[in-house]
């Protein structure tokens, strides 16, 4: 066990009870059993093939390019994946491992469900139980998924305390972990948590950026200008990341998200409006007041509703290499507009975050430069929320 | 020697009870302190309310929630015990907070601050051993005392982690968060007997001890018990009543009651 790996930078480490270091020990031993691991590595990879589809596609978005009027815009299509985002790359990563480490129970948090769904869908193929962490709010406002997940054979568990949403479901998913910790893995749903979950969950996703930096080279014949990706955890981000910090040349964003506005107290922006604290085992930015205490936060897309990011991403903004900013919930509604009209794709209101700070790029770029995005996921979850919205407008 | 090192020399009740600082209200802290006090015990816990206590179980939880829509700071927790010192007391106290609000308070500055409002230690449920360096170094300036939590999953830790503790060593009888239980981890005998055999400070065991009876099976086996979730539970019972003048004494009075009766 290295120490320095749990850190970057400054930023990550293991802040969690004496009572689940044993837990976090063994599985950073799991995890590092795996990297060498050549049956695992295939195992895994039949999955990602056989059975969510990846590779997923490259999509050159012309219609959205000719509207920006300046760089071509391309689109990682992660809303391809089976279970409709790159929650499952992570989720078919996690499980293996818990297999592997011979716990048959998984315990998951989730906020919208994204999260949840996949593990509840990956508990199924791989027989396994499920329980999944979802504050009440969450639970009433997501109906439809709390029913997919119970579909898939798991149990949904509400969460009451603090603010009921998924600040508070990860507290007691982490809870339950400590009381089950002999059979049960706890699945985390993004870039977060106590050190080995910040590097295992950027090594399930790093897929995407793989993928899409070959596919870059491939179809364009170079590299991109500038990648793109939204924040909110910082999974899809990290993932999408990874395979470009090294190449200097290409500039990367990290889109967050402003809510209402970053001169509101709505909003999800920890990188941008946050300061270094701990929040469910790790040392990163938060929000919090001058006292300490969480802030809750708020985004119109329930995926980036959280006051916390994960610890790598703290250091790419600490040492400059990735630059990080944020999107109006009013913003990425537009972007939503924008790439159902012109593409015919409907994402995920997340990734819509993303895809408004490329058309702001785009627009200010030349036609020789090219800008990547990560298309994180698919609109189907967010149905209820895009016609709300767009009919509260139209009142 | 330490304050809380002297008080588990000169005390015979063993008994560490917990409770949340500001919780019904500043005054009925004070008041539940003098209380404790008064009964005789080892030392006291006053726990600083945190929005997300990962350690803690709806009990604690709740009151904690209370406690901040009160607006209690770890400023007000200090003006707490500056109090309670004022007035004469001089019942040991323990300051048990998760480390966020450490952190932005400043580590320096904390250290200083409770060691000026009378505390002898810290209690710090989300700071494992790894990574207690810079709080420890700072503590030991102002000669406090950095307790550290162990396990029964804890196993070759023990003993490195029971190596560097100070005032006592705090063995968690069962997993999970803080709340009432019926039962304890079934290693549990073992587990004390170990953590004894590495630690030169007093060993106290806590998590889940709700009755008179487990208190007395538990005093035999550690020179501590704490009793957390289960008072906190006779306060919320109580969470009007001591917040009223004409009706507190009656409330303190039932709160006595069950203490005596952890100790009888
Ligand atoms: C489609 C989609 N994109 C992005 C996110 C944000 O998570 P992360 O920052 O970990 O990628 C979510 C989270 O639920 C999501 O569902």
């Amino acid at each position: 066990m290295t120490k320095s790996s749990s850190r970057f930078g400054a930023f990550g480490g293991r802040f969690v009870p004496e009572t689940l270091m044993n837990a976090v020990l063994e599985l950073e031993q799991g995890f590092e059993s795996i990297l060498n691991d050549p049956t695992f590595e295939k195992e895994m990879r039949d999955l990602l093939v056989n059975y969510s589809g990846r590779p997923t596609p490259l999509t050159f978005a012309k219609r959205l390019t000719e509207f920006a009027g300046g760089a071509e815009i391309y689109l990682k299509r992660e809303d391809l994946n089976h279970t409709g985002a790159h929650k499952i790359n992570n989720t078919i990563g996690q499980a293996l491992l818990a297999k592997k480490m011979g716990k048959r129970k998984l315990i998951a948090e989730t906020g919208a469900g994204q999260h949840g769904v996949a593990s509840a869908t990956i508990a199924a193929l791989l027989g396994m139980e499920c329980k999944v962490y979802m504050g009440e709010e969450d639970v009433r406002r997501q109906a439809q998924n709390v029913f997919r997940m119970e579909l898939l054979g798991a149990e949904v568990v509400p969460v009451t305390s603090g603010s009921r949403t998924l600040k508070d479901a990860t507290n007691e998913a982490m809870r339950a972990w400590v009381a089950a910790v002999e059979d049960s893995f706890y699945l985390i749903g993004s870039a977060v948590g106590p050190h080995p979950y910040p590097q295992m969950v950027k090594y399930f996703q790093r897929v995407i950026g793989d993928e899409a930096r070959a596919q870059m080279i491939e179809q364009t014949g170079s590299l991109p200008t500038d990648v793109v990706a939204c924040v909110g955890g910082g999974s899809n981000a990290i993932g999408m990341f990874t395979a470009f910090v090294e190449d200097s040349a290409v500039k990367i964003h990290g889109v967050e998200a402003a809510g209402k506005g970053l001169d509101t107290n709505e909003h999800a922006a920890s990188l941008s409006l946050g300061r270094p604290g701990v929040l469910h085992g790790s040392f990163s930015y938060i929000l919090h007041d001058e006292n300490g205490q969480i802030i809750p936060a708020h985004s119109i897309s329930a995926g980036l509703d959280y006051p916390g990011v994960g610890p790598e991403h703290a250091h790419l903004k600490e040492i400059g290499r990735v630059r990080y900013t944020a999107v109006t919930d009013e913003q990425a509604m537009e972007a939503v507009k924008l790439l159902c009209r012109l593409e015919g794709i409907i994402p995920a209101i997340e990734s819509a975050h993303a895809l408004s700070e490329a058309v702001r790029l785009a627009s200010q770029g030349s036609v020789a430069e090219k800008i990547l995005v990560c298309l994180s996921g698919r609109g189907d979850k967010d149905m209820g929320t895009i016609r709300e919205y767009f009919q509260g407008e139209s009142e | 020697m330490s304050r809380l090192a002297n008080a588990f020399q000169t005390n015979q009740t063993n008994l560490i009870p917990y409770l949340v600082a500001g919780y019904p209200s500043v005054e009925a802290t004070i008041d539940l302190i003098h209380l404790l006090a008064e009964e005789g015990v080892t030392a006291i816990e006053l726990g600083v309310p945190f929005s997300d206590p990962v350690a803690d179980g709806p009990i604690i939880q709740l009151a904690a929630e209370k406690a901040l829509s009160n607006g209690i700071t770890l400023s007000d927790v200090f003006a707490i015990a500056q109090t309670v010192r004022d007035q004469g007391n001089t019942i040991p106290l323990i300051l048990f907070s998760y480390y966020n609000p450490l952190l932005s308070y400043g580590l320096e500055k904390v250290a200083i601050d409770a060691e000026k409002a009378g505390f002898s230690g810290f209690i710090v449920p989300d700071l494992p051993y790894e990574e207690s360096d810079l709080l420890r170094t700072q503590l030991e300036q102002v000669s406090l005392d950095l307790i550290p939590l162990v396990a029964p999953t804890s196993e070759e830790r023990v003993a490195k982690i029971a190596a560097t503790a100070k005032g006592f060593v705090y063995c968690v009888s069962s997993l999970g968060t803080t709340g009432v239980r019926q039962s304890f981890a079934s290693n549990l005998d073992s587990f004390l007997q170990q953590v004894r055999s590495s630690s030169r400070v007093p060993i106290a065991v806590g998590f889940g001890v709700s009755t008179a009876s487990q208190v007395q099976e538990l005093r035999t086996k550690a020179d501590g018990v704490i009793v957390g979730s289960a008072l906190v539970k006779q306060v919320t019972e109580m969470e009007q009543a001591l917040c009223k003048e004409d009706e507190k004494q009656v409330a303190l009075n039932t709160i006595r009651g069950f203490v005596k009766k952890l100790l009888s």
